[in-house]
């Protein structure tokens, strides 16, 4: 990737008085997390973690709860600040930003949306959403412009006199989305952002978000406990454990190649139907069988879920073909294989 | 000398602290009372403010404004009550009495402000400094007044401002601590957004967390307040005068009538002050306090005088 706008290299975070130390004999022994904490009394949250993220790609991270991605995605814009490596964002080492450099950023280049939406209760709706605005300066008239426009976004518009206590859940999360969009920043954070909604208004929210995101094209760090909402949002998807990434990947790699145990306990119980493509599924074939075959063609990029549709109405063997040269069979036998993993 | 026991280790050894206060004392009298005297400058010019005007302005207008701003804050039914308070304490004739007695609280009451709000905010920020002030104020609520009256005659002289400087020594600890907490109870996520959307110090301060304390700060307020109405008659013992006065002069004559009439203008100032603070601690939004009280009134007044021209312009508004 030669557009990465976030570029993290081997990132640690080690909570405690003896973080330095404990990182040391990390590097140099390999100690476990469980011996860190025995022997220097200190927390490992994030352990030598290195990615990147592409221009307008949406990069989920997928943990459980005290995995270290909330105190991961704080590194990017300094929230956290790392016991060791190198965060850049927009070409800019993140580390080494002065306090006025690192507001500027904060206000302009990164927005951020939180879990627990965090408004400002005694500020409108409106207030709110111009936050970041009012921090750098921005007279009232005009950041009011910018904030309505954002809300007419998120479909609040009439809602910027309210106070955040007269909303309900979800549209106090799309206020944080327009708060976090203000500045029409380069770049969002998104902490678990949908995870204290009910499934319904979540499932509402995602789909708002991924639209927003193909118009607006932000690259966006997107944090989630739900692979269902990691595969359906993420461009790539890195699942992590312990602080460290255990599989980094397309949501189909994910899937349909778990690299251990862990992922794979996970990726059970997830739908293959939009995922899987038939390029993934078919037996390959040469050249000279190619002639051969007659019957129903599909494309390699087609999902499972319209081999399905079309083995409902043929008995026979699908073809997979390359714009008109087959590339490869798949057997009914095959297809099943592929549906249940 | 007695003979030492174990047991009884008392009768031969003696610190004696109680001389060393004394000569310690006596030797920051003789070197410093003259910055203690500068110290008393700040203090007496506002006293004296607050005397010359509570004492220049009628009572009905006293009585009127204070009913104004408790129907403003809290409603019609509070500035009748107090309006009926204020009557009373006019009617059993201690009126001047209790104008002196509210200067001297409302001074104690500013520089315990001015002192204590600050350094709340300086302890939520530093441990260090919670830790140093918690016994300090602790101390300063319950070592008897009396005590700190001595250096503070010796330091100071006797009269009202004297007297402020014992009631803030007195009444400063409440509002510390509330303002701490105040700042403490503010949500880490709301400080963490502020941050995430590159707020400095200050701006977090003023925008954020001062604002979503200011419940808790303004019932330090009210602590504050009524403790220094309780050192009224305490501070009268070193030449304060007012309602104090009154009842010192009652305990001293065992002149039964003069002392309630002095408690009962204490009692009513004390209800006054308590609603009046009582009614700003609750929290309300921004801008709602316009629509309603004598202000509301009075823009409810000029806005159906200009109603045509108004609704022409209303109307477009809403429909965006």
């Amino acid at each position: 990737m030669t557009d990465a706008v976030i570029e993290c290299r081997n990132v640690w975070k080690i909570f405690g008085d003896k973080s330095k130390e404990a990182h040391k004999v990390v590097n140099e022994r390999g100690l476990s997390k469980t011996e860190i904490l025995e022997q220097y009394g200190c927390v490992v949250g994030v352990a030598d973690v290195s990615f990147t993220v592409g221009k307008g790609e949406i990069f989920c991270i997928m943990g459980l709860s005290g995995s270290g991605k909330s105190t991961l995605v704080r590194h990017i814009n300094r929230l956290v600040e790392p016991t060791a490596g190198s965060i850049r964002v927009a070409n800019q080492d993140v580390n080494s930003l002065n306090g006025t450099q690192l507001r500027q950023m904060r206000s302009q280049s990164v927005g951020m949306v939180f879990q627990n939406m965090a408004l400002l209760p005694h500020r409108t709706v409106i207030d709110n959403v111009a936050l970041s605005l009012e921090l750098r300066g921005m007279a009232k008239g005009s950041r009011h412009d910018v904030a309505l426009e954002k809300l007419r976004l998120v479909s609040l518009d009439g809602w910027g006199d309210r106070y955040p206590d007269e909303l309900s859940g979800g549209m106090k999360q799309r206020v944080g989305l327009a708060r976090a969009m203000a500045a029409d920043p380069e770049i969002l954070l998104m902490d678990e952002p949908f995870s204290a909604l009910d499934p319904l208004i979540r499932r509402q929210l995602q789909e708002q978000f991924l639209e927003l995101s193909k118009v607006l094209k932000k690259t966006t760090v997107f944090i989630t406990h739900d692979l269902d909402e990691a595969i359906r949002l993420g461009t790539h998807i890195a699942i992590m454990k312990d602080g460290r990434f255990v599989q980094v990947g397309t949501a189909e790699q994910i899937v349909t190649e778990p690299i251990d145990g862990y992922v794979a306990d996970f990726v059970k119980g997830i739908s293959r139907l939009e995922l899987v493509s038939a390029g993934r599924v078919m037996k390959p074939i040469a050249g000279a069988q190619a002639s051969a075959l007659t019957g129903p063609t599909v494309l390699a990029t087609d999902k499972l879920s319209k081999l399905l549709q079309i083995a409902k109405e043929h008995d026979g063997v699908i073809t997979v073909v390359d714009g008109d040269r087959p590339v490869g069979v798949i057997s009914r036998h095959d297809l099943l294989d592929a549906v249940t993993g | 000398m007695p003979e030492c026991r174990i047991l009884d280790p008392f009768a031969c050894a003696k610190l004696p602290l109680d001389s060393w206060m004394s000569v310690g004392l006596r030797w920051v009298v003789d070197n410093y009372r003259p910055f203690f005297q500068a110290v008393k400058a700040p203090i007496d010019s506002m006293l004296q403010s607050f005397m010359a005007a509570l004492g220049a302005v009628p009572p009905m207008v006293v009585i009127i404004v204070v009913a104004l701003i408790a129907w403003q804050i809290a409603g019609i039914r509070l500035a009748i009550g107090l309006a009926a308070t204020l009557l009373f304490v006019g009617f059993i004739g201690v009126w001047p009495e209790t104008m002196l007695t509210l200067a001297i609280v409302l001074t104690s009451l500013i520089f315990s402000l001015v002192i204590g709000i600050p350094l709340g905010i300086w302890a939520s920020r530093s441990e260090t400094l919670y830790a140093i002030l918690r016994p300090l104020l602790d101390g300063m609520q319950t070592i008897p007044a009396f005590v700190y009256l001595v250096p503070v005659v010796m330091l100071f002289g006797i009269g009202n401002v004297p007297g402020v400087i014992v009631t803030v020594i007195f009444a400063v600890a409440p509002v510390v601590r509330l303002t701490y907490l105040g700042m403490k109870q503010v949500p880490e996520d709301v400080v963490e957004a502020m941050r995430a959307f590159g707020a400095t110090e200050s701006q977090l301060l003023w925008k954020a967390q001062l604002p979503l304390a200011l419940p808790t700060i303004m019932a330090g307020v009210n602590q504050t307040l009524m403790m220094s109405l309780s050192m009224v008659v305490i501070a009268s013992m070193i030449a304060v005068g007012g309602l104090g006065q009154m009842v010192l002069r009652g305990i001293g004559r065992l002149d039964i009538g003069i002392a309630t009439v002095g408690g009962l203008g204490i009692v009513a100032l004390a209800i006054v002050l308590d609603r009046l603070t009582q009614a700003l601690a609750t929290p309300q939004k921004k801008g709602e306090w316009l629509n309603r009280g004598p202000v509301g009134l009075i823009r409810s007044f000029t806005k159906s005088s200009q109603t045509d021209s108004a609704h022409q312009l209303a109307s477009p508004a809403i429909d965006n």
